[in-house]
């Protein structure tokens, strides 16, 4: 039996080192309203490890994830948990003439779409072996950001051991000091820097997720930086009337960008549903590399930003469908 | 494929809990609660939980998976729910499955950091298969995916045979169930945890069978044959289920 994974840890449990980053962290309630461009611009460095709150293709963080491509940032950990369309277009920072967005990826689920297939590109990307790659689970990773939540560095799981999945991650076997169990751990995942997208915020970032919140609640206090978008801009009163409801404290949050849409071509619970056909269309134009170069560059280098990609991909009307077929399915 | 759907609707019980994903599962586990589970309750693994499902989902996230339900929940909240041993059922699939019944969902090829095709990994298959009581896998039969050597293990059945899963701190008790494929119905013997024929689909042979598999198969004694779908069956699965030949139409 292996003790530990063989996969390379890309980010060190330390947990020590994770206090004092959040200790100066800025607490203030300031008003931290931003466009997408000057968010991505101040908080996403090169070399920054980054996090996509949601699942794959539902309530992703799109036009922050459109614009992390459109600055160009270079060499990105990146953690692939439940990731789908947010991975596939991170891509179109590798193999594309820019240089390599992605370095390394944490690997729970990437280069499919669920049901819809696999992505022609970020393959060609994977495949090419130009990533550095470690395999996980998506409770694994699940579980890497609720360690770092927690401020400890690891915590176990009863799930994967025995499987080359293990062999190549970086977890560990330990036995349990109680029951003398074999378990498997998992070290603390801090991201630098993580991007949700979310239904409403008030300019401070208290935040509300309404439907499954994924991984969420623990990507947003792991991150060392959050970005968030929303659907919706809300008053401070509005969150004071419901605290219940806040999903993500201010204290967590770094920007608040108002993107109505912003999940687009996801999912967006009680908003709107994925389009189907234009993420077939991302499928079908990635099989011929040449129309892909010109897709990407018309659909996301060639915009100045996120509203105009939404006008060339069918603008008010098309979303209006989408939200009937999400109110009415 | 209706009948697969249906052998795997008839092996949910009244009450029970699993963990679905998208296509062909998630048509068996709606099938099964409009016939003989109504109580049956669905859960995805993006926190999903007991919708009324309007229509099939076309992601394990999306917000049909939720609709109408009991709760929208965490990840970490199912995978906790199964491993505190709460679940009894899931559904997994994969591009490979072996004699032990384990998975590959990872990759093609001899070389993990040049595969011939990269598949997507493990997402909550490993857990899902690690954490749930009895696994079911729905899967085409041909000798590509029944293979003696797994490219790569992503998700553990019985690993290398009796004993394993407990060695390697698994849950015990657990493990592969029934594999429900377009020729047969597949379970795995008690001692050798080793796949073995339970029933043949109408008009498959053993030979037929043992030609599309690479790995030595058993036979149960006696060898059943899979039940038809019922009439019954039949018109909830094309009327209610998948009007749109989604599933059923592949």
């Amino acid at each position: 039996m292996t003790m530990r994974g063989n996969g390379p840890l890309f980010v060190e449990p330390d947990c020590d080192a994770a206090r004092q980053w959040f200790r100066e962290k800025p607490k203030q309630m300031s008003d931290k309203v931003m466009s997408v461009q000057d968010a991505v611009r101040q908080f996403v460095s090169d070399d920054d490890y980054l996090a996509s709150g949601g699942f794959g293709g539902d309530r992703i963080a799109t036009a922050l994830l459109h614009e992390i491509v459109r600055q160009q940032r270079q060499g990105l950990s990146f953690a692939g948990h439940t990731a789908t369309h947010d991975f596939q277009l991170l891509c179109a920072g590798n193999d594309t003439g820019r240089g390599q967005l992605l370095k390394r990826v944490d690997i729970a689920y990437i280069v499919g779409l669920e049901a819809r297939g696999l992505s022609p590109h970020a393959r060609r990307v994977v495949e090419s072996g130009q990533i550095e790659l470690c395999e996980w689970t998506n409770y694994a990773l699940a579980l890497r950001f609720q360690a770092a939540s927690m401020g400890v560095p690891f915590l176990p799981v009863r799930g994967f051991a025995g499987t080359d999945t293990f062999d190549h991650s970086a977890a560990a076997r330990v036995t349990c000091p109680y029951t003398e169990q074999e378990l498997t751990v998992v070290p603390a995942l801090w991201p630098d820097v993580a991007v949700i997208h979310i239904h409403e915020a008030d300019r401070f970032g208290n935040c509300r997720i309404f439907g499954t919140s994924v991984s969420d609640w623990h990507v947003a206090r792991a991150a060392k930086k959050l970005i968030v978008s929303c659907e919706r801009l809300i008053s401070n009163d509005e969150i004071r009337r419901d605290p219940t409801s806040t999903t993500i404290p201010f204290y967590c949050v770094d920007a608040v960008c108002h993107v109505p849409h912003g999940s687009y071509p996801g999912n967006m619970p009680y908003e709107y549903y994925s389009d189907e056909e234009h993420l077939r269309e991302w499928l079908t134009v990635e099989q011929d590399f040449d129309a892909y170069l010109e897709f990407i560059e018309r659909l996301i280098f060639d915009s100045a930003n996120f509203e105009e990609y939404l006008a060339q991909c069918g603008g008010a009307a098309r979303m209006d469908t989408l939200r009937q077929q999400e109110l009415d399915p | 494929m209706e009948l697969m759907i249906c052998a795997a609707a008839r092996t949910l019980e009244d009450g029970a809990m699993v963990v679905v994903g998208t296509g062909a599962p998630c048509a068996a586990a709606m099938l099964a609660q409009k016939t003989t589970a109504p109580n049956l309750t669905l859960m995805f693994e993006a926190g999903g939980v007991g919708p009324r499902l309007p229509r099939m989902p076309i992601s394990v996230g999306d917000s049909r998976t939720f609709y109408e339900g009991l709760m929208a929940t965490s990840m970490s909240d199912i995978m906790e729910t199964c491993q505190r041993g709460m679940v009894d059922y899931t559904f997994l699939g994969g591009a490979q499955i072996d004699a032990c019944g384990n998975l590959n969902s990872t990759m093609i090829g001899d070389d993990y950091q040049r595969p011939r095709v990269r598949l997507p990994g493990s997402g909550g298959a490993s857990d899902l298969g690690s954490l749930c009581w009895r696994v079911l896998v729905i899967t085409p039969h041909d000798r590509r995916r029944f293979v003696k050597k797994l490219d790569f293990v992503t998700t553990p059945g019985y690993l290398d045979g009796p004993g394993a899963r407990e060695a390697a701190g698994l849950p015990p008790g657990s493990g592969p169930y029934k594999v429900i494929t377009s020729l047969a119905v597949l379970g795995f013997h008690e001692e050798t945890k080793r796949m073995q024929i339970e029933s043949l689909h109408p008009g498959i042979t053993v030979e037929q069978v043992q030609a599309e598999t690479e790995f030595e198969l058993e036979c149960c004694s006696p060898l059943e044959v899979t039940s038809e779908p019922t009439a019954e069956q039949l018109d909830i699965l094309r009327r209610e289920v998948d009007p749109h030949r989604y599933i059923i139409g592949r």
